[in-house]
Protein backbone atom coordinates (compact mmCIF):
# COMPACT_ATOMS: atom_id res chain seq x y z
CA UNK A 1 0.00 0.00 0.00
CA UNK A 2 1.08 3.91 -0.44
CA UNK A 3 -1.00 6.26 1.70
CA UNK A 4 -4.11 8.16 -0.12
CA UNK A 5 -1.98 11.09 0.65
CA UNK A 6 1.35 10.03 -1.54
CA UNK A 7 -1.49 8.94 -4.35
CA UNK A 8 -3.08 12.42 -4.03
CA UNK A 9 1.05 14.25 -3.92
CA UNK A 10 2.22 11.77 -7.20
CA UNK A 11 -0.87 13.14 -8.70
CA UNK A 12 -0.86 16.27 -8.98
CA UNK A 13 3.08 16.17 -9.94
CA UNK A 14 1.43 14.34 -13.02
CA UNK A 15 -1.00 17.20 -13.82
CA UNK A 16 -3.86 14.36 -13.44
CA UNK A 17 -6.83 14.49 -11.96
CA UNK A 18 -8.02 11.45 -10.04
CA UNK A 19 -11.61 10.25 -8.96
CA UNK A 20 -12.21 9.00 -5.43
CA UNK A 21 -12.27 5.50 -6.51
CA UNK A 22 -9.40 5.40 -8.24
CA UNK A 23 -7.62 7.03 -5.16
CA UNK A 24 -8.19 4.40 -3.36
CA UNK A 25 -7.82 1.41 -6.11
CA UNK A 26 -4.18 2.70 -7.26
CA UNK A 27 -2.99 3.65 -3.75
CA UNK A 28 -3.33 -0.73 -3.37
CA UNK A 29 -2.08 -1.41 -7.00
CA UNK A 30 0.43 0.90 -7.22
CA UNK A 31 1.61 -0.63 -3.99
CA UNK A 32 1.31 -4.10 -5.10
CA UNK A 33 3.27 -3.55 -7.95
CA UNK A 34 6.11 -1.43 -6.48
CA UNK A 35 6.28 -4.42 -3.89
CA UNK A 36 7.23 -6.57 -6.72
CA UNK A 37 9.32 -3.62 -8.01
CA UNK A 38 11.14 -3.72 -4.89
CA UNK A 39 12.88 -7.08 -5.50
CA UNK A 40 15.45 -5.27 -7.04
CA UNK A 41 16.70 -3.59 -3.87
CA UNK A 42 17.99 -7.11 -2.71
CA UNK A 43 20.51 -7.16 -5.59
CA UNK A 44 23.95 -5.86 -5.27
CA UNK A 45 24.41 -3.25 -7.52
CA UNK A 46 27.69 -1.63 -6.07
CA UNK A 47 30.16 -0.70 -8.77
CA UNK A 48 27.75 -1.15 -11.64
CA UNK A 49 27.05 1.52 -13.76
CA UNK A 50 23.23 2.32 -14.40
CA UNK A 51 22.41 2.08 -18.26
CA UNK A 52 19.91 4.60 -19.59
CA UNK A 53 20.31 3.41 -23.15
CA UNK A 54 21.00 0.04 -24.92
CA UNK A 55 23.37 2.14 -27.56
CA UNK A 56 26.30 3.44 -27.20
CA UNK A 57 25.48 6.92 -29.02
CA UNK A 58 27.03 10.22 -28.39
CA UNK A 59 25.03 13.38 -29.19
CA UNK A 60 24.06 13.58 -32.80
CA UNK A 61 24.87 17.44 -33.91
CA UNK A 62 24.15 18.99 -37.22
CA UNK A 63 24.23 22.04 -38.90
CA UNK A 64 21.50 24.74 -37.48
CA UNK A 65 20.14 25.36 -40.98
CA UNK A 66 16.22 26.39 -42.06
CA UNK A 67 14.92 23.46 -43.88
CA UNK A 68 11.55 22.79 -45.23
CA UNK A 69 9.45 22.16 -42.08
CA UNK A 70 5.12 22.25 -41.26
CA UNK A 71 3.41 25.32 -42.19
CA UNK A 72 1.06 27.41 -39.68
CA UNK A 73 -1.81 25.75 -41.37
CA UNK A 74 -0.16 21.96 -40.77
CA UNK A 75 0.92 22.38 -36.98
CA UNK A 76 -2.51 23.84 -35.89
CA UNK A 77 -4.55 21.49 -37.71
CA UNK A 78 -4.88 19.18 -34.45
CA UNK A 79 -5.36 22.01 -31.96
CA UNK A 80 -8.19 21.69 -29.80
CA UNK A 81 -8.83 25.65 -29.56
CA UNK A 82 -6.96 27.63 -31.50
CA UNK A 83 -7.13 31.91 -32.82
CA UNK A 84 -5.12 34.02 -35.00
CA UNK A 85 -2.66 31.72 -36.32
CA UNK A 86 -1.93 30.72 -32.32
CA UNK A 87 -3.12 28.03 -29.73
CA UNK A 88 -5.73 29.10 -27.64
CA UNK A 89 -5.35 28.58 -23.69
CA UNK A 90 -6.85 30.00 -20.91
CA UNK A 91 -5.69 32.85 -19.48
CA UNK A 92 -2.21 31.84 -17.22
CA UNK A 93 -1.21 35.14 -15.58
CA UNK B 1 -8.64 -16.46 -53.16
CA UNK B 2 -5.39 -15.17 -51.51
CA UNK B 3 -5.54 -16.39 -48.34
CA UNK B 4 -3.12 -19.26 -48.74
CA UNK B 5 -0.68 -16.55 -50.65
CA UNK B 6 2.11 -15.20 -48.57
CA UNK B 7 3.28 -11.05 -49.16
CA UNK B 8 6.38 -12.61 -50.63
CA UNK B 9 4.91 -14.36 -53.12
CA UNK B 10 1.78 -11.78 -53.75
CA UNK B 11 5.17 -9.51 -55.21
CA UNK B 12 5.74 -12.16 -57.63
CA UNK B 13 2.63 -12.86 -59.15
CA UNK B 14 1.92 -8.85 -59.63
CA UNK B 15 5.42 -8.55 -60.91
CA UNK B 16 4.78 -11.20 -63.64
CA UNK B 17 1.27 -9.44 -63.87
CA UNK B 18 -0.16 -12.36 -62.81
CA UNK B 19 -2.88 -10.26 -59.96
CA UNK B 20 -3.14 -6.67 -60.37
CA UNK B 21 -2.73 -4.49 -56.84
CA UNK B 22 -6.64 -3.52 -56.99
CA UNK B 23 -7.89 -7.37 -56.94
CA UNK B 24 -5.24 -7.85 -53.85
CA UNK B 25 -6.53 -4.67 -52.21
CA UNK B 26 -10.40 -5.65 -52.77
CA UNK B 27 -9.72 -8.89 -51.58
CA UNK B 28 -8.68 -8.08 -48.39
CA UNK B 29 -10.80 -4.85 -47.56
CA UNK B 30 -13.69 -7.56 -48.37
CA UNK B 31 -11.95 -10.15 -46.07
CA UNK B 32 -12.03 -7.50 -43.08
CA UNK B 33 -16.11 -6.30 -44.11
CA UNK B 34 -16.41 -10.06 -43.76
CA UNK B 35 -15.01 -10.56 -40.17
CA UNK B 36 -13.94 -8.03 -38.42
CA UNK B 37 -17.62 -7.59 -37.26
CA UNK B 38 -15.91 -10.42 -35.12
CA UNK B 39 -12.21 -10.25 -34.46
CA UNK B 40 -12.21 -6.26 -34.25
CA UNK B 41 -8.90 -6.03 -35.38
CA UNK B 42 -8.99 -2.60 -37.44
CA UNK B 43 -9.92 0.84 -35.48
CA UNK B 44 -9.75 3.04 -38.95
CA UNK B 45 -9.96 1.73 -42.27
CA UNK B 46 -8.25 3.38 -45.12
CA UNK B 47 -11.30 4.77 -47.59
CA UNK B 48 -8.98 5.44 -50.35
CA UNK B 49 -6.96 2.35 -50.33
CA UNK B 50 -8.89 0.57 -53.64
CA UNK B 51 -8.19 4.03 -54.98
CA UNK B 52 -4.36 3.88 -54.58
CA UNK B 53 -4.32 0.98 -55.36
CA UNK B 54 -6.21 1.64 -58.66
CA UNK B 55 -4.47 4.55 -59.90
CA UNK B 56 -1.02 2.24 -59.22
CA UNK B 57 -1.69 0.17 -61.84
CA UNK B 58 -1.75 2.42 -64.49
CA UNK B 59 2.01 2.96 -63.83
CA UNK B 60 2.23 -1.31 -63.53
CA UNK B 61 5.58 -1.05 -65.08
CA UNK B 62 7.44 0.40 -61.70
CA UNK B 63 9.39 -2.13 -60.89
CA UNK B 64 8.75 -1.15 -57.13
CA UNK B 65 9.48 -4.11 -54.60
CA UNK B 66 5.84 -3.68 -52.42
CA UNK B 67 3.94 -2.95 -55.39
CA UNK B 68 0.52 -3.25 -54.66
CA UNK B 69 0.68 -5.36 -51.61
CA UNK B 70 -1.64 -4.06 -48.79
CA UNK B 71 -0.49 -3.70 -45.25
CA UNK B 72 -1.90 -3.00 -42.04
CA UNK B 73 -0.49 -0.71 -39.62
CA UNK B 74 -0.11 -0.45 -35.54
CA UNK B 75 -2.21 2.97 -34.80
CA UNK B 76 0.65 4.17 -32.67
CA UNK B 77 2.56 5.06 -36.20
CA UNK B 78 1.80 7.82 -37.65
CA UNK B 79 0.21 8.10 -41.26
CA UNK B 80 -0.45 11.38 -42.82
CA UNK B 81 -4.20 12.34 -43.58
CA UNK B 82 -5.01 8.83 -41.86
CA UNK B 83 -6.25 9.01 -38.33
CA UNK B 84 -4.04 7.82 -35.51
CA UNK B 85 -5.51 7.24 -31.76
CA UNK B 86 -2.93 5.06 -29.82
CA UNK B 87 -5.84 3.25 -29.19
CA UNK B 88 -6.75 6.53 -26.49
CA UNK B 89 -9.74 9.19 -26.05
CA UNK B 90 -7.41 11.76 -26.14
CA UNK B 91 -5.97 11.40 -29.40
CA UNK B 92 -9.69 10.02 -30.83
CA UNK B 93 -9.26 12.32 -33.46
CA UNK B 94 -6.16 13.02 -34.16
CA UNK B 95 -4.83 13.26 -37.78
CA UNK B 96 -1.27 12.87 -38.69
CA UNK B 97 0.06 15.86 -40.64
CA UNK B 98 3.25 13.56 -41.73
CA UNK B 99 4.87 10.16 -42.04
CA UNK B 100 6.41 7.61 -39.88
CA UNK B 101 9.73 7.47 -41.61
CA UNK B 102 8.54 3.47 -41.77
CA UNK B 103 5.36 4.38 -43.45
CA UNK B 104 7.05 6.86 -45.92
CA UNK B 105 9.39 3.90 -47.22
CA UNK B 106 7.05 1.87 -47.30
CA UNK B 107 4.26 4.24 -49.34
CA UNK B 108 7.48 4.59 -51.77
CA UNK B 109 8.08 1.01 -52.44
CA UNK B 110 4.45 0.97 -53.02
CA UNK B 111 3.13 -0.76 -50.33
CA UNK B 112 -1.21 0.07 -49.88
CA UNK B 113 -2.08 0.79 -46.41
CA UNK B 114 -5.37 -1.03 -45.04
CA UNK B 115 -6.22 0.68 -42.12
CA UNK B 116 -4.90 1.28 -38.86
CA UNK B 117 -5.24 -1.64 -35.93
CA UNK B 118 -6.15 -1.83 -32.43
CA UNK B 119 -3.66 -1.98 -30.00
CA UNK B 120 -3.82 -1.23 -25.71
CA UNK B 121 -3.53 2.53 -25.43
CA UNK B 122 -0.45 4.24 -25.69
CA UNK B 123 0.78 0.00 -26.41
CA UNK B 124 0.66 -0.18 -22.43
CA UNK B 125 -0.34 -3.80 -22.35
CA UNK B 126 -0.31 -7.31 -22.90
CA UNK B 127 -4.08 -8.47 -24.28
CA UNK B 128 -5.74 -5.24 -26.15
CA UNK B 129 -8.05 -5.03 -23.70
CA UNK B 130 -6.68 -1.50 -22.47
CA UNK B 131 -7.91 -0.03 -26.02
CA UNK B 132 -9.98 3.25 -25.64
CA UNK B 133 -12.47 2.03 -28.05
CA UNK B 134 -12.97 -2.01 -27.55
CA UNK B 135 -11.03 -5.10 -27.50
CA UNK B 136 -9.69 -7.39 -29.65
CA UNK B 137 -10.96 -10.99 -30.63
CA UNK B 138 -8.16 -13.74 -30.96
CA UNK B 139 -9.31 -15.40 -34.17
CA UNK B 140 -7.96 -18.51 -32.76
CA UNK B 141 -10.95 -18.25 -30.38
CA UNK B 142 -13.25 -15.54 -29.98
CA UNK B 143 -13.56 -15.75 -26.33
CA UNK B 144 -9.78 -15.13 -25.87
CA UNK B 145 -7.46 -12.22 -26.25
CA UNK B 146 -4.55 -11.53 -29.08
CA UNK B 147 -2.05 -10.69 -26.94
CA UNK B 148 -0.79 -7.41 -27.49
CA UNK B 149 -0.29 -4.65 -27.28
CA UNK B 150 0.31 -5.46 -31.02
CA UNK B 151 -2.68 -7.29 -30.62
CA UNK B 152 -4.73 -5.67 -34.19
CA UNK B 153 -1.73 -6.40 -36.07
CA UNK B 154 -1.34 -9.74 -35.17
CA UNK B 155 -4.88 -10.67 -34.85
CA UNK B 156 -5.75 -8.89 -38.80
CA UNK B 157 -2.56 -10.79 -40.08
CA UNK B 158 -3.97 -14.26 -38.38
CA UNK B 159 -7.53 -14.26 -39.81
CA UNK B 160 -6.65 -13.26 -42.93
CA UNK B 161 -7.36 -9.52 -43.00
CA UNK B 162 -4.03 -8.03 -43.79
CA UNK B 163 -1.30 -10.46 -45.37
CA UNK B 164 1.18 -8.48 -43.17
CA UNK B 165 1.78 -5.64 -40.81
CA UNK B 166 3.74 -3.36 -38.92
CA UNK B 167 3.57 -3.55 -35.08
CA UNK B 168 5.63 -2.02 -32.50
CA UNK B 169 7.54 -3.66 -29.42
CA UNK B 170 8.62 -1.85 -25.91
CA UNK B 171 8.33 -4.90 -23.59
CA UNK B 172 6.98 -7.81 -25.75
CA UNK B 173 4.23 -5.88 -27.58
CA UNK B 174 5.50 -7.63 -31.09
CA UNK B 175 6.38 -11.09 -30.24
CA UNK B 176 3.60 -11.84 -27.36
CA UNK B 177 0.57 -11.10 -29.50
CA UNK B 178 2.40 -13.28 -32.26
CA UNK B 179 3.15 -15.89 -30.29
CA UNK B 180 -0.88 -15.99 -29.16
CA UNK B 181 -1.96 -15.42 -32.59
CA UNK B 182 0.41 -18.14 -34.31
CA UNK B 183 2.13 -15.68 -36.38
CA UNK B 184 5.76 -14.62 -36.89
CA UNK B 185 6.64 -11.39 -34.98
CA UNK B 186 10.31 -9.05 -34.98
CA UNK B 187 11.15 -6.91 -32.79
CA UNK B 188 14.66 -5.62 -34.24
CA UNK B 189 17.20 -4.21 -32.81
CA UNK B 190 17.22 -0.95 -30.67
CA UNK B 191 18.08 1.71 -33.46
CA UNK B 192 17.72 -0.42 -36.41
CA UNK B 193 14.34 0.79 -37.73
CA UNK B 194 13.66 4.43 -36.94
CA UNK B 195 11.36 5.58 -34.51
CA UNK B 196 10.15 8.75 -36.33
CA UNK B 197 6.63 9.07 -36.49
CA UNK B 198 6.00 6.18 -33.78
CA UNK B 199 4.03 7.79 -30.46
CA UNK B 200 6.64 7.33 -27.85
CA UNK B 201 5.96 5.11 -25.37
CA UNK B 202 9.36 3.84 -23.53
CA UNK B 203 11.66 5.88 -25.72
CA UNK B 204 14.43 3.69 -24.86
CA UNK B 205 12.74 0.43 -25.41
CA UNK B 206 10.64 1.55 -28.33
CA UNK B 207 10.99 -0.31 -31.91
CA UNK B 208 9.03 -1.43 -34.79
CA UNK B 209 8.86 -4.55 -36.41
CA UNK B 210 7.25 -6.75 -38.66
CA UNK B 211 3.86 -9.04 -38.50
CA UNK B 212 4.08 -11.27 -40.88
CA UNK B 213 2.43 -15.10 -41.87
CA UNK B 214 5.89 -16.82 -42.34
CA UNK B 215 9.67 -16.14 -41.79
CA UNK B 216 10.59 -15.27 -45.32
CA UNK B 217 7.72 -11.91 -45.21
CA UNK B 218 9.23 -11.13 -41.77
CA UNK B 219 12.82 -11.05 -44.05
CA UNK B 220 11.41 -9.09 -46.59
CA UNK B 221 9.58 -6.52 -45.10
CA UNK B 222 12.60 -5.89 -42.57
CA UNK B 223 14.34 -5.03 -45.91
CA UNK B 224 11.99 -1.85 -46.22
CA UNK B 225 11.69 -0.61 -42.28
CA UNK B 226 15.79 -0.52 -41.69
CA UNK B 227 18.25 2.28 -42.60
CA UNK B 228 19.77 5.32 -41.05
CA UNK B 229 17.17 8.55 -40.69
CA UNK B 230 18.58 11.55 -39.70
CA UNK B 231 15.58 12.39 -37.88
CA UNK B 232 15.92 9.82 -35.21
CA UNK B 233 18.90 10.57 -33.36
CA UNK B 234 18.86 7.00 -31.99
CA UNK B 235 19.07 5.58 -35.19
CA UNK B 236 22.14 2.91 -35.84
CA UNK B 237 24.88 4.65 -38.34
CA UNK B 238 24.29 0.86 -40.37
CA UNK B 239 24.05 -0.43 -43.39
CA UNK B 240 21.89 -2.95 -43.23
CA UNK B 241 22.13 -6.21 -45.34
CA UNK B 242 19.58 -7.87 -47.77
CA UNK B 243 17.80 -9.84 -45.16
CA UNK B 244 16.33 -12.47 -47.34
CA UNK B 245 20.04 -13.74 -47.80
CA UNK B 246 19.81 -15.30 -44.70
CA UNK B 247 16.97 -17.68 -45.65
CA UNK B 248 18.29 -21.27 -46.27
CA UNK B 249 21.52 -20.94 -44.72
CA UNK B 250 22.61 -23.83 -43.04
CA UNK B 251 22.25 -24.00 -39.18
CA UNK B 252 24.28 -26.85 -38.56
CA UNK B 253 26.93 -26.60 -35.94
CA UNK B 254 25.05 -23.25 -34.32
CA UNK B 255 24.94 -23.24 -30.98
CA UNK B 256 21.98 -22.69 -28.89
CA UNK B 257 21.13 -21.79 -25.45
CA UNK B 258 18.57 -22.44 -23.30
CA UNK B 259 17.50 -19.72 -20.92
CA UNK B 260 16.85 -21.34 -17.54
CA UNK B 261 14.94 -18.23 -16.12
CA UNK B 262 13.15 -17.79 -18.98
CA UNK B 263 11.97 -21.44 -19.77
CA UNK B 264 11.26 -22.90 -16.28
CA UNK B 265 9.19 -21.63 -13.24
CA UNK B 266 6.20 -19.77 -14.44
CA UNK B 267 5.57 -21.38 -17.78
CA UNK B 268 2.54 -23.47 -18.38
CA UNK B 269 2.96 -27.25 -19.01
CA UNK B 270 1.52 -27.62 -22.59
CA UNK B 271 3.98 -24.88 -23.39
CA UNK B 272 6.42 -25.72 -22.32
CA UNK B 273 5.76 -28.95 -24.42
CA UNK B 274 5.35 -27.54 -27.41
CA UNK B 275 8.93 -25.43 -26.51
CA UNK B 276 11.13 -28.63 -25.88
CA UNK B 277 9.55 -30.59 -28.46
CA UNK B 278 10.86 -27.69 -30.78
CA UNK B 279 14.60 -28.00 -29.30
CA UNK B 280 14.52 -31.64 -30.36
CA UNK B 281 13.33 -30.16 -33.75
CA UNK B 282 16.80 -28.08 -33.62
CA UNK B 283 19.16 -30.43 -32.40
CA UNK B 284 17.85 -32.78 -35.16
CA UNK B 285 18.52 -29.87 -37.80
CA UNK B 286 22.22 -30.19 -36.57
CA UNK B 287 22.80 -27.29 -33.44
CA UNK B 288 23.83 -27.89 -30.49
CA UNK B 289 21.36 -27.43 -27.23
CA UNK B 290 22.56 -26.48 -24.09
CA UNK B 291 21.15 -25.11 -21.33
CA UNK B 292 22.40 -21.76 -19.23
CA UNK B 293 21.23 -19.36 -16.40
CA UNK B 294 21.47 -15.73 -16.10
CA UNK B 295 20.45 -15.03 -13.03
CA UNK B 296 19.88 -10.92 -13.34
CA UNK B 297 16.44 -12.04 -15.14
CA UNK B 298 14.99 -12.93 -12.27
CA UNK B 299 14.72 -8.93 -11.49
CA UNK B 300 13.84 -8.31 -15.51
CA UNK B 301 10.63 -7.68 -14.57
CA UNK B 302 10.37 -5.83 -11.47
CA UNK B 303 13.15 -3.58 -13.27
CA UNK B 304 11.22 -3.04 -16.71
CA UNK B 305 8.24 -1.53 -14.63
CA UNK B 306 9.97 0.80 -13.10
CA UNK B 307 11.86 2.31 -16.30
CA UNK B 308 9.16 2.03 -18.85
CA UNK B 309 6.51 3.67 -16.79
CA UNK B 310 9.17 6.46 -15.46
CA UNK B 311 9.68 7.08 -19.63
CA UNK B 312 6.21 6.63 -20.00
CA UNK B 313 5.50 9.33 -17.34
CA UNK B 314 8.05 11.55 -19.32
CA UNK B 315 6.46 11.60 -22.76
CA UNK B 316 3.18 11.18 -21.55
CA UNK B 317 3.73 14.77 -20.40
CA UNK B 318 2.71 16.11 -23.82
CA UNK B 319 -0.90 15.57 -23.52
CA UNK B 320 -1.99 18.45 -22.58
CA UNK B 321 -4.96 19.59 -23.88
CA UNK B 322 -2.80 22.17 -26.13
CA UNK B 323 -0.98 21.74 -29.63
CA UNK B 324 -3.01 18.25 -30.52
CA UNK B 325 -5.42 15.90 -28.90
CA UNK B 326 -8.66 15.80 -26.89
CA UNK B 327 -9.20 18.93 -24.48
CA UNK B 328 -11.62 19.14 -21.35
CA UNK B 329 -14.41 21.41 -21.94
CA UNK B 330 -14.75 22.35 -17.98
CA UNK B 331 -11.50 23.69 -16.72
CA UNK B 332 -11.65 27.43 -14.93
CA UNK B 333 -7.35 28.00 -15.41
CA UNK B 334 -4.20 25.83 -17.31
CA UNK B 335 -3.99 23.53 -14.13
CA UNK B 336 -7.47 22.36 -14.46
CA UNK B 337 -7.33 22.15 -18.15
CA UNK B 338 -4.08 19.69 -18.03
CA UNK B 339 -5.71 17.85 -15.01
CA UNK B 340 -9.69 17.24 -16.28
CA UNK B 341 -7.80 16.57 -19.88
CA UNK B 342 -5.89 13.75 -18.63
CA UNK B 343 -8.46 12.38 -16.39
CA UNK B 344 -11.11 12.62 -19.14
CA UNK B 345 -8.53 11.31 -22.23
CA UNK B 346 -6.88 8.40 -20.35
CA UNK B 347 -8.24 5.01 -19.67
CA UNK B 348 -7.12 3.13 -16.07
CA UNK B 349 -3.80 1.37 -17.65
CA UNK B 350 -1.93 4.45 -18.58
CA UNK B 351 -3.08 6.37 -15.22
CA UNK B 352 -1.75 3.80 -13.65
CA UNK B 353 1.70 3.63 -15.29
CA UNK B 354 1.68 7.56 -15.42
CA UNK B 355 1.59 7.07 -11.39
CA UNK B 356 4.30 4.77 -11.42
CA UNK B 357 6.87 6.18 -13.22
CA UNK B 358 6.46 9.70 -11.87
CA UNK B 359 6.33 7.80 -8.15
CA UNK B 360 9.39 6.37 -9.41
CA UNK B 361 11.08 9.32 -10.39
CA UNK B 362 9.66 11.28 -7.60
CA UNK B 363 11.98 13.28 -4.91
CA UNK B 364 13.22 10.55 -2.46
CA UNK B 365 12.28 7.52 -4.75
CA UNK B 366 14.55 8.20 -7.45
CA UNK B 367 17.66 6.51 -6.55
CA UNK B 368 15.73 3.68 -4.76
CA UNK B 369 13.55 2.75 -7.99
CA UNK B 370 14.88 4.11 -10.94
CA UNK B 371 18.62 3.93 -10.11
CA UNK B 372 18.27 1.02 -8.97
CA UNK B 373 16.34 -0.61 -12.27
CA UNK B 374 19.16 1.42 -14.64
CA UNK B 375 21.85 -0.90 -13.16
CA UNK B 376 19.59 -3.96 -12.90
CA UNK B 377 19.84 -2.82 -16.92
CA UNK B 378 23.28 -3.04 -16.65
CA UNK B 379 23.89 -6.45 -15.53
CA UNK B 380 21.04 -7.56 -17.78
CA UNK B 381 23.17 -6.45 -20.52
CA UNK B 382 26.54 -8.34 -18.97
CA UNK B 383 24.83 -11.69 -18.56
CA UNK B 384 23.35 -11.53 -22.31
CA UNK B 385 26.92 -10.37 -23.49
CA UNK B 386 28.49 -13.55 -21.20
CA UNK B 387 25.97 -15.83 -22.72
CA UNK B 388 26.88 -14.39 -25.94
CA UNK B 389 29.99 -15.54 -25.86
CA UNK B 390 29.44 -19.13 -25.94
CA UNK B 391 26.00 -19.11 -27.86
CA UNK B 392 25.12 -17.71 -31.58
CA UNK B 393 21.61 -17.52 -30.24
CA UNK B 394 19.12 -17.60 -26.72
CA UNK B 395 15.68 -19.21 -26.90
CA UNK B 396 12.42 -19.27 -24.77
CA UNK B 397 8.86 -19.72 -25.00
CA UNK B 398 7.65 -16.28 -26.28
CA UNK B 399 5.12 -15.83 -23.85
CA UNK B 400 4.32 -18.57 -20.62
CA UNK B 401 1.12 -18.84 -21.66
CA UNK B 402 -1.16 -19.56 -24.72
CA UNK B 403 -4.18 -17.21 -25.12
CA UNK B 404 -5.87 -16.42 -22.29
CA UNK B 405 -9.66 -15.94 -21.65
CA UNK B 406 -11.09 -12.04 -22.17
CA UNK B 407 -11.61 -10.33 -18.40
CA UNK B 408 -9.33 -12.99 -16.99
CA UNK B 409 -6.15 -10.80 -16.27
CA UNK B 410 -7.52 -7.23 -16.64
CA UNK B 411 -8.34 -6.47 -13.37
CA UNK B 412 -5.18 -7.81 -12.02
CA UNK B 413 -2.14 -5.34 -13.36
CA UNK B 414 0.57 -7.94 -11.38
CA UNK B 415 -0.93 -10.92 -13.14
CA UNK B 416 -1.01 -8.81 -16.79
CA UNK B 417 2.57 -8.12 -16.55
CA UNK B 418 3.81 -11.34 -16.06
CA UNK B 419 2.66 -12.28 -19.64
CA UNK B 420 5.98 -9.97 -20.83
CA UNK B 421 8.43 -12.21 -18.14
CA UNK B 422 9.99 -13.89 -21.43
CA UNK B 423 10.33 -11.17 -24.01
CA UNK B 424 11.35 -7.80 -21.67
CA UNK B 425 15.21 -8.91 -20.77
CA UNK B 426 15.76 -8.70 -24.68
CA UNK B 427 14.36 -5.15 -24.66
CA UNK B 428 15.81 -4.04 -21.99
CA UNK B 429 19.34 -4.80 -23.78
CA UNK B 430 18.18 -3.31 -27.42
CA UNK B 431 18.74 -6.92 -29.02
CA UNK B 432 16.62 -8.63 -31.87
CA UNK B 433 14.00 -11.61 -31.18
CA UNK B 434 12.23 -13.08 -33.42
CA UNK B 435 8.79 -15.62 -32.58
CA UNK B 436 7.39 -18.33 -35.13
CA UNK B 437 5.08 -20.05 -33.81
CA UNK B 438 6.03 -23.76 -32.56
CA UNK B 439 2.51 -25.99 -32.67
CA UNK B 440 -0.84 -25.72 -30.40
CA UNK B 441 -1.37 -26.21 -26.93
CA UNK B 442 -5.23 -27.64 -27.23
CA UNK B 443 -6.30 -25.70 -30.28
CA UNK B 444 -4.01 -22.79 -29.41
CA UNK B 445 -0.80 -21.55 -30.98
CA UNK B 446 2.34 -21.26 -28.79
CA UNK B 447 4.86 -18.89 -29.81
CA UNK B 448 9.06 -19.72 -29.64
CA UNK B 449 11.48 -17.16 -29.13
CA UNK B 450 14.66 -16.94 -30.62
CA UNK B 451 17.36 -13.90 -29.54
CA UNK B 452 20.14 -12.62 -31.24
CA UNK B 453 23.17 -10.54 -30.77
CA UNK B 454 22.75 -6.90 -31.23
CA UNK B 455 22.39 -6.30 -34.93
CA UNK B 456 22.39 -10.46 -35.03
CA UNK B 457 19.08 -10.20 -37.17
CA UNK B 458 20.67 -12.80 -40.03
CA UNK B 459 21.70 -15.07 -37.52
CA UNK B 460 18.00 -15.24 -36.05
CA UNK B 461 16.02 -15.17 -39.44
CA UNK B 462 18.34 -17.76 -40.52
CA UNK B 463 17.59 -20.34 -37.62
CA UNK B 464 13.53 -19.06 -37.69
CA UNK B 465 13.21 -19.96 -41.07
CA UNK B 466 14.85 -23.65 -40.83
CA UNK B 467 13.35 -24.51 -38.09
CA UNK B 468 9.82 -23.09 -39.80
CA UNK B 469 10.45 -25.46 -42.40
CA UNK B 470 10.98 -28.27 -39.69
CA UNK B 471 7.96 -27.78 -37.67
CA UNK B 472 5.90 -27.36 -40.81
CA UNK B 473 3.09 -25.03 -38.82
CA UNK B 474 0.30 -24.88 -41.51
CA UNK B 475 -3.00 -24.58 -39.21
CA UNK B 476 -4.53 -21.50 -39.83
CA UNK B 477 -8.08 -20.59 -37.65
CA UNK B 478 -11.35 -21.35 -38.75
CA UNK B 479 -13.64 -18.09 -39.39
Amino acid sequence: MISRKEVEHVAWLARLELSEEEEERFSKQLGQVLEHASKIKEVDTSNVPPTSHSLPLKNVFREDEVRESLSQEEALSNAPQKEKGAFLVPKII
Amino acid sequence: MFLEISAYELSEKIGKGEVFPSEVTQFYLQRIEKIDGKVRAFLTLNEKALDEARKMEKKASEKRSLFGIPLAVKDNICTRNLRTTCASRILADFVPVYDATVVKRIKEEGAVILGKTNMDEFAMGSSTENSGFHPTHNPWDLQRVPGGSSGGSAAAVAAGEAPWALGSDTGGSIRQPAALCGVVGMKPTYGLVSRYGLVAFASSLDQIGPITRDVRDCAFLLNHLVGHDPRDSTSYPYEPPDYLKSLGRDIKGMRIGVVTELSGEGIEEEVKDAFYKTLEKLESLGASVEEISLPSFEYALSAYYIIAPAEASSNLARYDGVRYGYCTEKAEDIWEMYKKTRREGFGAEVKRRIMLGTYALSAGYYEAYYGKAQKIRTLIIRDFEKAFEKFDALVSPTSPTVAFKLGEKVEDPLKMYMSDVCTIPVNLAGLPAISIPCGLSQGLPVGFQIIGRSLGEETIISIAYALEKEIGFKERPSL
